[in-house]
């Protein structure tokens, strides 16, 4: 990143995309209970609230977080 | 800015497009072989795409200005068919050494089968057999990071294996770190949902370096965008990047990469 750029200046050039995707999900979380019936047993709903919990915590790397969260596991013994 | 897309299925687009691109500063395309988005009828369907590769589109990419290169392989989609598998495999010879093939691509593994590793196994000695450069399409989602890790088995597994001969492509949070740190090159998509955004591309940049990183469209018949590129470098000035850096990616990074091929002029 060129050193020049600080965090406050990064904060205000993203505010607005970040808030209005954070909305989105919100939002597409909502449609989701409004349907019928109940997803909440659904193994993808488990992923989605623990993509949640990481985006609440500090700390950096969170997109790989969340990529890994929403990976299968890679066994180092798979040609055995 | 002049820049490479070097990755992107130009079979799949309109001439419309490689017009957008040309404007936009587009010269030279990488075009891999894929999956057509059905599994072809037989073996003579494999050795007509291979010819539109290589004869059909560096013509029509001419009348752009663009100049075109392609890989072939077997996709890692219709690999999981080993008898079309066989006979693809013994099909490529008569087309690797035409004057527009970089190498042997885009091969790698679709949902980890035991068929799709037995092909891949067999496209990469080929590969080795002949000093063929290398390019390989990682899964999608949830089998991305499974999938990449198997392909970097299998590459380990042959000391032949010249890193800076191999791009690992679609490369995303999970995979980019391990691809770079293990020596290869990094291909980075960019596409509107699945794959890596040219924002997220550009948080590469900036915590990897440029070094090994390339971008592109990988733009084909769904969704997806041939003006990917344009719009990574104008991410990356928006974001206070020099024409330095951003030509280093976009456009020396694939020169150096394609430059390893004995087909690139």
């Amino acid at each position: 990143m060129p050193h020049t750029v600080t965090a406050a200046q990064v904060l205000d050039r993203e505010f607005l995309t970040i808030r209005c995707k954070l909305l989105e999900v919100a939002a597409a979380l909502d449609r989701i209970e409004r349907g019928q019936g109940s997803a909440a047993s659904d193994p993808r709903m488990e992923k989605i609230r623990a993509t949640l919990a990481v985006l609440g915590k500090d700390g950096g790397q969170r997109a790989e977080q969340l990529q890994l969260i929403f990976s299968l596991p890679y066994e180092p013994a798979w040609r055995a | 800015m002049q820049f490479f897309d070097p990755h992107i299925h130009m079979a799949s687009r309109t001439t419309d497009d490689l017009q957008a691109m040309a404007l936009a500063g587009c010269v030279v395309v990488g075009e891999p072989a894929f999956w057509a988005g059905f599994d072809r009828s037989g073996l003579d369907s494999f050795r007509d795409y291979f010819r539109q590769l290589t004869e059909w589109e560096p013509k029509r990419a001419a009348n752009y200005g663009i100049r075109h290169y392609c890989w072939l392989g077997m996709n890692a989609k219709e690999a999981e068919n080993r008898a079309m598998s066989c006979q693809v495999l013994a099909l490529l010879p008569e087309f690797l050494d035409r004057p527009n093939v970089l190498g042997v691509g885009e091969i790698g593994l679709n949902k980890c089968t035991r068929n799709e590793v037995a092909t891949l196994a067999e496209l990469i000695k080929l590969a080795l057999d002949r000093g063929e450069q290398m390019l390989f399409h990682t899964p999608h989602l949830e089998e991305k990071y499974r999938g990449t890790r198997m392909i970097l088995d299998l590459l380990h597994a042959d000391s032949r294996t010249d890193r800076s001969r191999v791009c690992i492509d679609h490369c995303e949070e999970q995979t980019v770190r391990v691809v770079l740190d293990e020596g290869y090159w990094a291909g980075v998509t960019l596409y509107p949902t699945t794959k890596a955004t040219p924002e997220r591309a550009v948080d590469f940049i900036e915590r990897f370096g440029p070094e090994r990183i390339m971008v592109n469209s990988s733009a084909d018949w769904g969704p997806s965008d041939p003006m990917a590129v344009p719009k990574f470098i104008f991410q990356m000035r928006r974001r206070g990047h020099n024409d330095e850096e951003i030509r280093r990616v976009v456009y020396e990074n694939p020169l150096e990469f394609f430059n390893q091929s004995r087909n690139f002029q």
